[in-house]
């Protein structure tokens, strides 16, 4: 996809939940490429499985979570200074956590306000990873916090040092859930929705710090979230996730000037604009399928106005657009008929692209 | 990634679809239904309704299931007009005996059929136990729903009003709620006489503090949700909005409640029948089954178990329809 | 902190002084107390009345009693013991019934918490439903029913132990009794460790740690145990209560002197011993907010959402 290394590769993956109501098929081959110094995003509505496809790499998934399929592969260069590659999905979770967890691959979640430990001190929170995978000593650890709560932008570092979760703010404490993910440089850092509990203040300023950060530390970034601001204002890779597979992908101009899936024609369309005509607020008729009841043809299909005879029968592959950029619909098959996406979405993305180019 | 389907003629035709807003996927299941499915999956709360709903049974029909009365002593008058009693008679099942071992059982009473036994006086076990059961059952349900209405009330009021109201009402509250239901007991003794009325009287006097700590906690919550504020600024009164808005979403965690009380007024029952300021003779609940079972324990040992095993079933019951209930009310992500 | 302790114990302070002047009054006002008045006449009554003062406004009364009260003062019995004075009776009651409950309440501790966290760590394996099966077991059957079943079985059928407690035997004689009484603690401390322990594994904060690289026994100590064990503490002030509840029974039929049999004696027997029932009152309701304070101030102690205001550190 680009010219830097791969770092993670998903492969094929297929995870599926045991529950009371029987099995939910919540991963159904998803395939996704991180390359070294970049930034992925993962877009979907709640339930689609990007959370789950993270969670899977971290070896965070819920008991009743069963892998049918698939690899996660990682190539990193260990302490001796050989580059390897393994399959995370292959690592007992004791393995994950000695070798891999905080050590290369760090998360940062959803709410801040549950993630953190409260009976413990936001200073020993972050010495924990340092321990951990770095062994360092008492004093070099303090030393280190200190000086990554400052690059997280919390001043009086020596004073929050010593506080508890409690007596910090949401914005803060997702500085300090961040400053944790960063104890003990890793190589990728995966945000799961990283601002969708803050303020809407407090989001662009913790974005502008993960991307800050993401610069200064030559940080690959994994974020997960449902809001295409986000994506657009970070992502360098996205990818459209639906009903647990990944239904388009492509370079961020790629999918915000030419998206080919319909689906990803709603989400877009769904975006609230200043500019538009049109008064009412566009959404994506319908809900995600039930993935009890795995659909049969296109998972997307119940949903789209442009849905074909073909789509009830079969699955769309990816169809390839460009190097990039590929979309899973059968729109793309050489003997579809024309679709053109919306006059109204056409018009929307002709005006932000003026937007951005005034800018370059 | 390509599929094996060679697309055939006509799969590139639009199905153009009118009814893309209807949602099927959830179709709308309504909460109390979510509610009961959640609660009949699980198979501990159904096994503690089926056993709550057979020791119902049995406390209703059971006493009439055969010929004795609670209080009476089975006795006939032999040739020589004297009076046998059946006094402390083992379980027994003539007709089982007779198919097993072919033979007859001995004694005075071989005909009759004593299920748990009799007591040291003579009196048949298997209506006394659910004749005690019956009154215990009896004592807890009233209590409990008289509690249950009181505590609703005086919660849902004092959430309502807040402030000064609150503030008076919750001190009331942390008072009554530091005296030991113990306490309470010994001085209502000095007031009354024993039997089933002190019993009553002690648990209506305790229980309801914490249903209306319930009902306060979800007026809180509620309180300040918008449909609660459009109905207001509707012009509603005070009076409609506590029993008619918010009433009726605090009936689940008050149920829950319910079912954890019960047992709590069996068990309060029975210690304080057992104790001696509770039931009294010739009534029977099961904790006065208890007590005399315990009296006649080196003698007659068989006599204690139905009490104590009717007793630990409705503790088990209750205590499992109350957790089923909760975890339906509140189901969590991974059980869904 | 320290306001809030000072308003903590000053409030504890004032409600038990409520309480004792409730159950006062009440007892005060019943007629034909507080001595069996057959064999007196109305003149000798009167007489009597005065003499002892209940012939003055009930404050007056209460204070006077109260200041005998904080004297460790009680008054005399009006029919157990002979009239003996009530402290005498009382101070070797509560010793007894202080170390019987002190053994069920460590051993029901000390085993419930082993209990629940095996069970929490064994989640939904054998090991977790045997537990769960225990703690429902001693959940639904009361102490006493357990202390029919231990004394009828290792004291009397095989008679190992003695059928009636003896203090010249102490230790030996209160383990049918501790152990039937520490039954209820050990289960519901066991089913609340496990339910807590099992919240906190699936808590995000502990999913951080681990995603920090946090597991096995580490996590356990350093995360899981200190958030699951802090909201125990808040338990142990009902368990407690619910023991002294069942040390009535337990007393009563094994026979020890202690304050659960004296109460049972005030007010379950022929006559209702009024003064008694005053002092046990009050004890009882002392014991209850005195545990009740602790457990608040403890609680404090060890979650630093209390402890530390969040004032000190705005955001």
């Amino acid at each position: 996809m680009s010219e830097n290394k791969t770092i993670l590769d998903i492969r094929n993956l297929d995870i599926s939940f045991k529950t009371h109501a029987g099995v939910v098929h919540a991963i159904r081959g998803v395939n996704l490429d991180l390359c070294k110094g970049e930034t992925v995003a993962i877009v979907g509505e709640s339930g689609s499985g990007k959370s789950v496809t993270m969670k899977a790499a971290m070896g965070l998934l819920d008991s009743n979570a069963s892998v049918n399929s698939g690899e996660i592969l990682y190539t990193y260069t260990n302490d001796q200074g050989v580059e390897k590659t393994v399959d995370l999905l292959k690592m007992s979770k004791k393995e994950l956590r000695q070798h891999i967890n905080g050590k290369r691959i760090a998360m940062v979640f959803q709410d801040p306000m549950t993630s953190l430990d409260p009976t413990m001190t936001i200073g020993k929170q972050i010495m924990e990873s340092m321990f951990l995978h770095r062994k360092l000593s008492k004093d070099a650890a303090k030393a280190r916090a200190l000086e990554l709560l400052q690059l997280v932008g919390i001043t009086d570092a020596e004073k929050r040092f010593r506080h508890y979760p409690h007596q910090l703010s949401g914005g803060m404490r997702q500085r300090v859930v961040i400053a944790i993910a960063l104890s003990a440089d890793p190589d990728i850092l995966i945000c799961d929705e990283p601002t969708t509990a803050l303020d809407v203040t407090i989001q662009a300023k913790i974005l502008e710090l993960i991307m800050d950060i993401q610069r200064k530390m030559k940080l690959s970034v994994i974020y997960i979230t449902h809001d295409l601001g986000v994506v657009a204002k970070v992502a360098d890779y996205v990818n459209v996730m639906y009903a647990g597979k990944i239904v388009e992908v492509g370079n961020v101009n790629e999918i915000f000037f030419e998206p080919k899936h319909p689906y990803t024609w709603g989400l877009l369309s769904a975006m609230p604009d200043m500019d538009t005509d049109d008064d009412r607020l566009y959404s994506i008729p319908g809900s995600p399928p039930n993935l009890l009841h795995e659909p049969k043809g296109d998972a997307f299909a119940a949903r789209n106005q442009f849905a074909m005879t073909i789509d009830e029968k079969e699955e769309p592959p990816m169809f390839q657009v460009s190097r990039t950029h590929s979309a899973a619909t059968w729109l793309l098959h050489p003997d579809a008929p024309k679709v053109e996406m919306p006059k109204e979405l056409e018009a929307r993305l002709a005006r932000a692209r003026k937007e951005v180019e005034k800018y370059l | 990634m390509q599929s094996g389907y060679t697309p055939q003629k006509g799969d590139f035709t639009f199905l153009h679809r009118q009814d893309l807003s209807t949602d099927t996927n959830f179709a709308s299941q309504s909460y109390w239904k979510g509610v009961f499915v959640h609660f009949f999956h699980n198979r501990r709360a159904v096994t503690g309704l089926v056993i709550v709903l057979l020791i119902l049974f049995f406390s209703l029909f059971g006493p009439v299931m055969n010929s004795f009365g609670y209080r009476d002593i089975v006795q006939y008058r032999n040739e020589n007009n004297k009076r046998v009693v059946a006094k402390g008679i083992a379980p027994q099942i003539p007709a089982l005996h007779r198919l097993f071992t072919g033979e007859e059982l001995e004694g005075n009473f071989s005909e009759y059929t004593f299920l748990f036994g009799t007591d040291d006086l003579g009196r048949d076990l298997w209506t006394r136990t659910w004749y005690g059961a019956r009154v215990s059952l009896l004592i807890a349900f009233v209590t409990i729903i008289i509690d249950m209405m009181i505590g609703m009330s005086y919660g849902l009021i004092s959430g309502y009003f807040g402030g000064m109201v609150d503030n008076v009402m919750q001190r009331f509250v942390e008072i009554a709620n530091s005296i030991p239901r113990l306490v309470i007991v010994s001085v209502l003794a000095i007031f009354m006489p024993k039997g089933m009325g002190l019993v009553i009287v002690a648990l209506l006097l305790t229980e309801w503090i914490g249903m209306s700590k319930i009902a306060r906690a979800e007026m809180l919550k509620i309180k300040e949700q918008e449909y609660v504020l459009a109905s207001r600024t509707l012009g509603a009164g005070n009076g409609h909005i506590i029993f008619k808005e918010i009433l009726p979403n605090t009936i689940g965690p008050i149920i829950t409640q319910v079912m954890f009380s019960i047992p709590t007024a069996i068990f309060t029952e029975a210690f304080l029948s057992f104790v001696g300021v509770g039931i009294v003779l010739p009534q029977c609940s099961v904790g006065t089954l208890i007590e005399d079972g315990f009296n006649n324990i080196t003698t007659l040992p068989y006599q204690i178990l139905p009490p104590i095993l009717v007793l630990a079933l409705l503790m088990l019951g209750f205590n499992f329809i109350g957790d089923g209930l909760r975890e339906a009310l509140a189901p969590k992500l991974e059980d869904m | 902190m320290a306001k809030y302790v000072c308003k903590r114990i000053g409030m504890a302070i004032l409600t038990l002084l409520i309480i004792t002047f409730l159950l006062f009054f009440l007892v005060r006002i019943m007629p034909g107390n507080p001595f069996p008045s057959e064999r007196m006449s109305a003149e000798q009554i009167a007489n009597k009345r005065a003499e002892m003062g209940l012939d003055d406004p009930i404050l007056v009364q209460f204070v006077r009693y109260m200041s005998g009260v904080l004297r460790g003062d009680f008054g005399k019995g009006t029919s157990l013991y002979n009239g003996a004075p009530i402290k005498t009776v009382l101070s070797s009651a509560i010793s007894n019934s202080f170390r019987i409950g002190g053994i069920a309440i460590l051993l029901g501790t000390a085993v419930g918490l082993i209990l629940g966290i095996t069970a929490a760590l064994h989640r939904g394996r054998f090991l977790d439903s045997f537990c769960t099966v225990f703690s429902i077991l001693g959940v639904c059957v009361p102490s006493y029913v357990f202390l029919i079943f231990l004394q009828y079985n290792f004291s009397f059928r095989i008679p190992f132990f003695p059928y009636f407690f003896d203090p010249s035997r102490f230790l030996f004689s209160s383990v049918i009794p501790s152990l039937s009484l520490s039954l209820f603690t050990m289960s519901t401390i066991a089913r609340f460790t496990r339910n807590e322990m099992v919240e906190v594994f699936d808590s995000d904060y502990v999913r951080l740690a681990e995603s920090k690289g946090m597991y096995g026994r580490n996590l356990v100590m350093k995360h899981v145990l200190r958030n699951a064990l802090i909201p125990i503490v808040t338990v142990l002030a009902p368990l407690v209560v619910d023991l002294l509840t069942g040390a009535l029974v337990v007393e009563k039929i094994y026979g020890i002197n202690g304050i659960g049999k004296l109460m049972v004696d005030a007010i379950a027997g022929e006559g209702i011993d009024y003064n008694y029932v005053l002092a046990l009152g009050i004890l009882y309701s002392a014991l209850y907010i005195g545990i009740m304070l602790i457990v608040d101030l403890l609680y404090g102690v060890l979650d630093p959402r209390i402890r530390v205001s969040a004032k000190e550190g705005d955001a």
